[in-house]
């Protein structure tokens, strides 16, 4: 068994988020890679719905224990959806990153900003050079 | 990680799966499983820790208790054989050294052990603090250090010691043999959850984790990495070097003056302290619960009406409240349990009250 999961349907950055896409809507969320160097997540810091976040900005907070992640949008586009269960259950992103451990939900903007994203390959590429 | 050196015990630690950092110049496990899981291990059962990266000074010789009572904020020459202070190494400003636990392994005999990131600081601050007859040895990199953490602890350890575990009271100690290995037991720690550390030769390190592993196995032992302890020892309220304590920062700040011989006299930062005493502390290190949502970390600002008044040291989540507490230095007049501050997250000021430390009591 691989060491990280890296699901073959998703898009992924170099900080480590993994963008779902279906038609415009896209669902965020963070690796399992990002979620195990992290350990256990303590703390979920999300965007309120109807902002408008650009591809990069920081969007919110994931803690741990020790350490203080941010998050930065994959993608330009309108905050449809938040996870707000996870306010109560932050391992939640523990258990189950790529499911119910999503983070937002985002009305895509600009379907070209999807080629800057990596693919699964280059992801896993990514992650072994930090290892 | 290049350039950083290992404990005696790095191999076992990759075999455990242990995710290893950088800390204080050594790679060390900063978990093996969870750091959640392993604080409570250490709180409800025992966890094992290497602390094989801190250091051993031994200082001997006629002169060795009058050098070392000159150089710590501790009493020593009333120290009895066989038992164990903490105290402060200070310098001439009061300011903090290094925080170390000191043991009287014999009458002209003692060891210090010493922070791993201020090992070679107080080498050298010791040396040039010394009597000539004073023999000066660092024996850090031939000694191995477990720590052996939570209730359990005794009923692991007792049947692997020749002699009568329960006569070792809180901060003392005995050189025995543990599993035919020479070793030295102490009834001390840095996690209110009582429990011993065990100091070895590093080429036993191996043999004496095991020991106490397959011993544990039964009471429900988990190997522990610095995450565990770091949030063990901020719900115990102990300071940590680098954090609470530095070189600028002194004891009577730290709230550590019942570690102190203020009116003993001579040690070094002796009169720099009884003038603070006298002038009274600029500011004092206080502990404080999160009542909003958001986690101290060190380095946030701490508020009062919008005015930053002081800084975290240390901050996290406790496991065992089930709130992030945090330590952090404020001016003496905010320093009263009761007082709400406000901790500056992310630029959102997050309510916190200052409350009594530790957060979370031992068994001693």
């Amino acid at each position: 068994m691989a060491k990280y999961e890296i699901p073959d349907d998703l898009y992924y950055t170099r900080e480590d988020e993994w963008a779902r896409v279906e038609r415009n809507r896209v669902t965020i969320g963070i690796t399992d890679y990002a979620q195990q160097q992290l350990g256990d997540i303590v703390f979920v810091e999300l965007p309120e719905l109807g902002r408008t976040l650009d591809r990069g900005e920081p969007f919110g907070v994931v803690e741990s224990v020790k350490a203080v992640a941010d998050l930065f949008a994959p993608l330009t586009g309108e905050v449809v959806e938040v996870n707000t269960g996870l306010g109560e259950a932050p391992d939640g992103v523990n258990a189950d990153c790529y499911g119910d451990g999503w983070l937002v939900v985002v009305q895509l903007s600009d379907p070209a900003e999807l080629e800057q994203l990596l693919s699964p390959g280059d992801y896993a590429q990514h992650v072994k050079d930090r290892e | 990680m290049s350039g950083l050196r290992r404990t005696p015990l790095h191999d076992v630690h990759l075999a455990l799966g242990a995710r290893l950092v950088p800390f204080a110049g050594f790679e060390m496990p900063v978990q093996y499983r969870s750091i959640l899981e392993e604080h409570a291990a250490v709180r409800e059962r025992a966890g094992l820790f290497d602390v094989s990266h801190m250091g051993q000074l031994w200082l001997r010789g006629p002169s060795a208790i009058a050098d070392a009572e000159r150089l710590l904020s501790c009493p020593v020459a009333s120290l009895k054989l066989g038992r164990v202070r903490y105290g402060l190494l200070c310098n001439e400003h009061g300011g903090v050294v290094d925080d170390v636990t000191l043991y009287r392994v014999a009458g002209d005999h003692v060891l210090l052990c010493v922070n791993a990131s201020n090992t070679a600081k107080d080498r050298d601050w010791i040396a040039a603090h010394c009597s000539a007859a004073t023999a000066l040895r660092d024996a850090s990199d031939e000694t191995c250090l477990l720590a052996l953490q939570g209730p359990a602890s005794e009923a692991i350890l007792a049947p692997l010691v020749a002699f009568d575990l329960s006569r070792v009271r809180f901060f003392a100690f005995a050189e025995t043999e543990l599993a035919g290995m020479r070793v030295l037991v102490s009834r001390t720690g840095y996690t209110h959850a009582g429990g011993f550390e065990i100091y070895g030769q590093a080429s036993d390190a191996r043999a004496i984790w095991r020991a106490l592993s397959d011993a544990g196995a039964a009471h429900g032992l988990a190997p522990a990495g610095l995450g565990a302890r770091d949030t063990l020892r901020l719900e115990a309220a102990l300071p940590l070097y680098g954090h609470e304590l530095d070189d600028e920062t002194t004891p009577l700040e730290a709230r550590l003056e019942r570690f102190v011989k203020l009116d003993a006299g001579g040690f070094i930062g002796a009169e720099a302290l009884r003038a603070e005493r006298e002038a009274g502390p600029r500011r004092a290190l206080v502990g404080f619960v999160v009542e909003g949502r958001g986690i101290a970390r060190a380095e946030h600002a701490l508020a009062v009406a919008g005015a930053e008044v002081g800084r975290v040291t240390s901050g996290a989540p406790s496991p065992t409240l089930g709130k992030p507490i945090g330590l952090g230095y404020v001016p003496p007049l905010q320093a009263a349990v009761g007082t709400k501050l406000d901790v500056m997250v992310r630029g959102q000021a997050v309510p916190a009250r200052v409350v009594e430390t530790p957060f979370v009591r031992g068994p001693h």
